[in-house]
């Protein structure tokens, strides 16, 4: 059991985090040239050329091409139509057309800005070729968008996952094996051994509570010294800070599981409803995919969501550096859900069960 | 045969006696399809920005609207100095911060040129790079717009065409992915569990001293999940064409098939798991720990794996719900046939094999 | 008829890895005997039960059961034995009837031969409306003279009992040992594991086994003159003493 609660997470922090990018590069390319002219290789040459694309094939025909694509070889192809030179040079204007696999929408949309650079880039160095002076006169106007990613100057995701990974592990070990732990002494049989002691109803809970509390703190510890040490993820915030908060997380998680635990006879049941809170925690928490993205009625569930807290809490205090004050509304949200949670249990919890 | 029949009959009265655990199975994908459907996406929505407008003339307001306008964006606030915009970011309001130069219209028309910056808070870097993606694409059609009258010669036109998802529906591709981690989870983890409490509660020793073999004493346990599976399957394939109206491309009856082989896969691994277990714990612990993660980040569920690193490529190799998201996609979105899949097929067929071949080597040895 | 051997072992040992858990013991069960299998925890006796119920396989060593090979046909000794377990493993979410009915079942009965051993039971056990209960929601008393009953139910020759009497209460033990005399009389060879002592006094016969040895078998009266004790507690003191 111990390399279960142990390595499993740790490993998994360490591997994972690498997978969690919505980063698209890559992009499985292909093109089918009708033109075969200087003009359409040099346009295929920008796609070569950019660190997005990865030029996979070329196709004689477009129904090869989309063969592939429903193979799942290529995602783009471009096709350059016949006289796409010499419409260009005589008509002034032409066009090509880009077929892009949208099943990932999100992906499909960045892809498309993409291909949209590069083909106005292409564009525009063409037209300075093509141009007379005389048509100069006219020059184009220019708005420059310049992008500065603070917090993360390189765009570094690891950064930003490693702290919520981490998150994750923590509540997701401690709230199943919290949840569990009743249950089993109920199946198990020893849970009417405990009934028959003097022990106080807040006395067994706290009995039960306490190590799984701690266990929490040395996963969270060990999972801050692999984001440091391994992911280099800067901790700008105060640990102290972290430290504080998970304390009073932890009492939510394992308030949860013990209330999980009353409520059910088996631990497959147990194990049932936490996984089910879990996923829905998971997928709501902002972890993956942003919260802000949502429909309002979505961001209000969240608002009970404490996973989200956590989340927040943590990347506030270790990539932003917040400050007590900043992650108050977190903290006073996550204490009051404590007493809720905690309330339940213990009013849950009957000797003569 | 009757004997064993006997046997799968006390195994669906475990199933529905236990009403709670069927709640989950049975309410577990409904909530999961909702809120993929209707809550989670990774597109960017309403993000709240902020402005921090230097030169406040009729151009920047024009843009500051256009931005506004777009579905992508809400202003939030607008602030007024350098130093406010650590302080927004500071306390998580907005997510980006617009500022635009001192005399923008003055630069525009004298210089032909002026600069705004796209401050974004990247601790999240992946929607920090689509929000500045975005802003830059509203920009870029705003400049194509003032700039129609000059020179139309020499212009390329891309049209692109989005194809199997031409909304851009991100259901489109959080359905194959629900469907693959429920399926998975659920039979990785009810035949495990089920296998160990046997065990743990010592009513496995009965069976086995009884004269059922073993191999049909697994069976015989697997079988009912079989069938919650392909309900399971069946509500959810149901959902997504009628409340998100998605479309079935392909055969349904080759869909009904690739989704009996996962799972069957599942199911073995389940089975694997309850061999190398003793306790439930420990088969939850596994089932759930061991592979709802990387179920869920290195199949290609949510995130790209082509824009994994190398070595995390290779590793999604042996996740099986990788080649069965590619399967379903290729049927539910491409509609592609057999001839396409084949290869994805034919591995997890493989990969059941062998985890029932191990499972069986292993259960041999528990038994000396 | 009684005369004839139901279990048969000569020198059965079990190793796992260097540790030796049975070490070439060698004994005969008759039929209709009560044999009482003894032993402190760790002492080997779960083991070689387990080679006798063919879930696990010897070292070494021959044993027949039923008439059968453990080596070679462990499958026909399956169909011939019944075992309990010391935790009365009957499903807590099935009822009495339902848990009849599935291990009725899995030994092969038919339908009627279930129904007519089910009114047996029902009878004999003064079962009345709680065969429609779930076996959860009973004592563990009942638990246990049921989860015995259905080991009887398809006649086997030889009932393994694995401490069939831990933790209930002195009465219940009591009734349960008379249902274990009932059977035997009717023929059923009983092999009977315990640390209860007192139990081991019922016993037709009693093996003791001492770190994967057997230590001393004979009857109980026998056992008690021989090592000059008064009662079965004191036998097994006096050998597990000398042993360490």
């Amino acid at each position: 059991m111990l390399p279960i609660i142990f390595v499993l997470p740790i490993l998994q922090l360490v591997i994972l985090s690498n997978a969690a990018t919505f980063e698209i590069k890559n992009i499985k390319f292909s093109y089918v040239d009708h033109d075969k002219t200087s003009f359409s290789r040099a346009l295929i040459e920008k796609f070569d050329a950019s660190t997005y694309f990865h030029v996979i094939a070329n196709f004689p025909s477009k129904k090869e091409a989309n063969a592939a694509m429903a193979k799942g070889e290529v995602d783009v192809i471009l096709e350059i139509p016949r006289y796409f030179e010499r419409d260009l040079l005589k008509q002034k204007n032409t066009d090509i057309s880009v077929a892009i696999n949208a099943i990932d929408g999100a992906a499909a949309g960045v892809e498309n800005v993409y291909i949209n650079q590069i083909v106005q880039d292409f564009n525009k160095k063409a037209k300075v070729a093509l141009l007379t002076p005389t048509d100069m006169v006219n020059t184009p106007i220019d708005i420059v968008a310049i992008p500065s990613f603070w917090y993360n100057k390189t765009l570094n995701y690891k950064t930003f996952m490693v702290p919520g990974i981490l998150v994750l592990l923590v509540t997701m070990i401690t709230l199943f094996l919290s949840g569990m732990n009743i249950v089993r002494e109920k199946e198990i049989g020893t849970l009417e051994q405990m009934n028959v002691t003097p022990i106080k109803k807040y006395q067994f809970i706290i009995g039960k509570l306490f190590p799984f509390w701690i266990l929490g703190f040395v996963l969270l510890t060990v999972g801050l010294t692999i984001a440091k040490v391994v992911f280099n993820v800067p901790i700008i915030g105060n640990l102290g800070l972290i430290y504080f908060y998970t304390a009073f997380y932890l009492l939510v998680v394992l308030g949860m599981g013990l209330f999980i635990s009353n409520f059910t006879d088996t631990q497959q049941q147990a194990m049932f409803i936490s996984w089910f809170f879990v996923v829905i925690f998971i997928l709501m928490s902002g972890l993956f995919t942003p919260i802000e993205s949502m429909p309002m009625w979505a961001q209000y569930v969240t608002e009970f969501n404490p996973v989200k807290y956590f989340v927040q809490v943590t990347r506030m205090v270790m990539l932003k550096g917040a400050g007590f004050n900043d992650i108050l509304p977190q903290l006073t949200k996550t204490i009051i859900y404590a007493i809720i949670m905690n309330g339940l249990a213990v009013w849950s919890y009957q000797k003569t069960t | 045969m009757k004997r064993f029949i006997g046997f799968i009959k006390k195994e669906f009265y475990h199933i529905f006696r236990d009403k709670r655990s069927l709640f989950i199975l049975f309410g577990m994908p409904v909530a999961q399809i909702l809120l993929f459907g209707f809550a989670i996406t990774n597109e960017i929505n309403n993000v709240d920005i902020a402005i921090f407008d230097k030169s406040n003339d009729a151009t920047t307001q024009e843009i500051i609207h256009k931005i506004s306008a777009s579905k992508y964006f809400s202003i939030k606030q607008h602030i007024t100095n350098e130093a406010e915009i650590e302080t927004v970011f500071q306390k998580g309001k907005v997510l980006a911060v617009l500022v635009f130069e001192k005399d923008f219209k003055k630069n525009l028309t004298k210089e032909n040129s002026a600069k705004v910056h796209i401050i974004t808070d990247a601790t999240d870097p992946n929607t920090a790079n689509s929000i500045t993606n975005y802003i830059s694409a509203i920009i870029g059609s705003y400049k194509m717009e003032i700039n129609k009258n000059v020179n139309l010669e020499y212009q390329i036109e891309t049209k692109s065409r989005m194809v199997y998802n031409p909304e851009l529906k991100s259901v489109f591709m959080f359905v194959p992915g629900v469907m693959t981690i429920i399926l998975m989870l659920v039979s990785a983890m009810m035949t495990s569990i089920s296998i160990t409490r046997e065990k743990e509660l010592g009513t496995m020793e009965i069976l086995l001293v009884s004269p059922l073999k073993p191999f049909q004493v697994i069976v015989g346990k697997v079988i009912p999940y079989i069938f919650l599976s392909i309900i399971n399957a069946i509500v959810i394939v149901l959902l997504s064409i009628f409340i998100f109206k998605m479309p079935i491309q392909g055969s349904l009856f080759l869909l009904a098939l690739e989704s009996v082989l996962f799972i069957i896969t599942s199911l073995s691994l389940g089975i694997l798991i309850s061999t190398v277990s003793a306790t439930q714990q420990t088969a939850m612990m596994i089932s759930l720990m061991g592979l709802m993660l990387p179920t869920i980040l290195l199949s290609g569920f949510i995130f790209p794996i082509s824009s994994m690193p190398l070595p995390l490529q290779i590793i999604s190799n042996i996740i099986p719900a990788k080649w069965f998201i590619i399967i379903l996609k290729g049927i539910m979105l491409k509609g592609v046939g057999l001839a396409f899949i084949w290869k994805e097929t034919l591995i997890l067929a493989g990969m059941t094999l062998f985890f029932i071949a191990l499972s069986i080597k292993k259960y041999k040895i528990r038994l000396e | 008829m009684k005369n004839y051997n139901v279990i048969e072992v000569e020198n059965l040992t079990k190793k796992f890895g260097d540790f030796t858990a049975v070490n070439s013991i060698s004994f005969e069960v008759k039929k209709g005997e009560i044999f009482g299998f003894l032993g402190a925890n760790g002492a080997g006796k779960t083991t070689a039960m387990k080679m006798l119920i063919g879930i696990a396989k010897p070292t070494s060593g021959k044993a027949q059961v039923a008439g059968f090979d453990v080596f070679t046909h462990p499958e026909d000794i399956k169909k011939n034995i019944g075992y309990m377990s010391q935790k009365f493993a009957l499903y807590d979410d099935l009822t009495v009837k339902e848990n009849i009915t599935f291990f009725g079942g899995i030994y092969g009965l038919s339908r009627a031969k279930i129904k007519e051993k089910r009114c047996e039971l029902v009878e004999e056990l003064g079962l009345g409306d709680i065969v429609n209960e779930l076996v959860g929601s009973l004592p563990l008393g009942w638990k246990q003279k049921i989860s015995f009953s259905i080991a009887l139910l398809h006649s086997p020759t030889i009932v393994f009992l694995d401490e069939p009497t831990g933790g209930v209460d002195p009465i219940t033990r009591r009734q349960f040992w008379e249902m274990i005399y009932k059977s035997a009389n009717n023929g059923t060879t009983i092999f009977v594991t315990t640390h209860y002592m007192d139990e081991a006094e019922y016993c037709d016969r009693v093996s003791i086994m001492v770190d994967g040895k057997i230590e001393a078998l004979d009857t109980p009266k026998n056992l008690k003159e021989k090592y000059n004790a008064d009662n079965m507690n004191d036998v097994f003191l006096k050998l597990a003493r000398n042993s360490s």
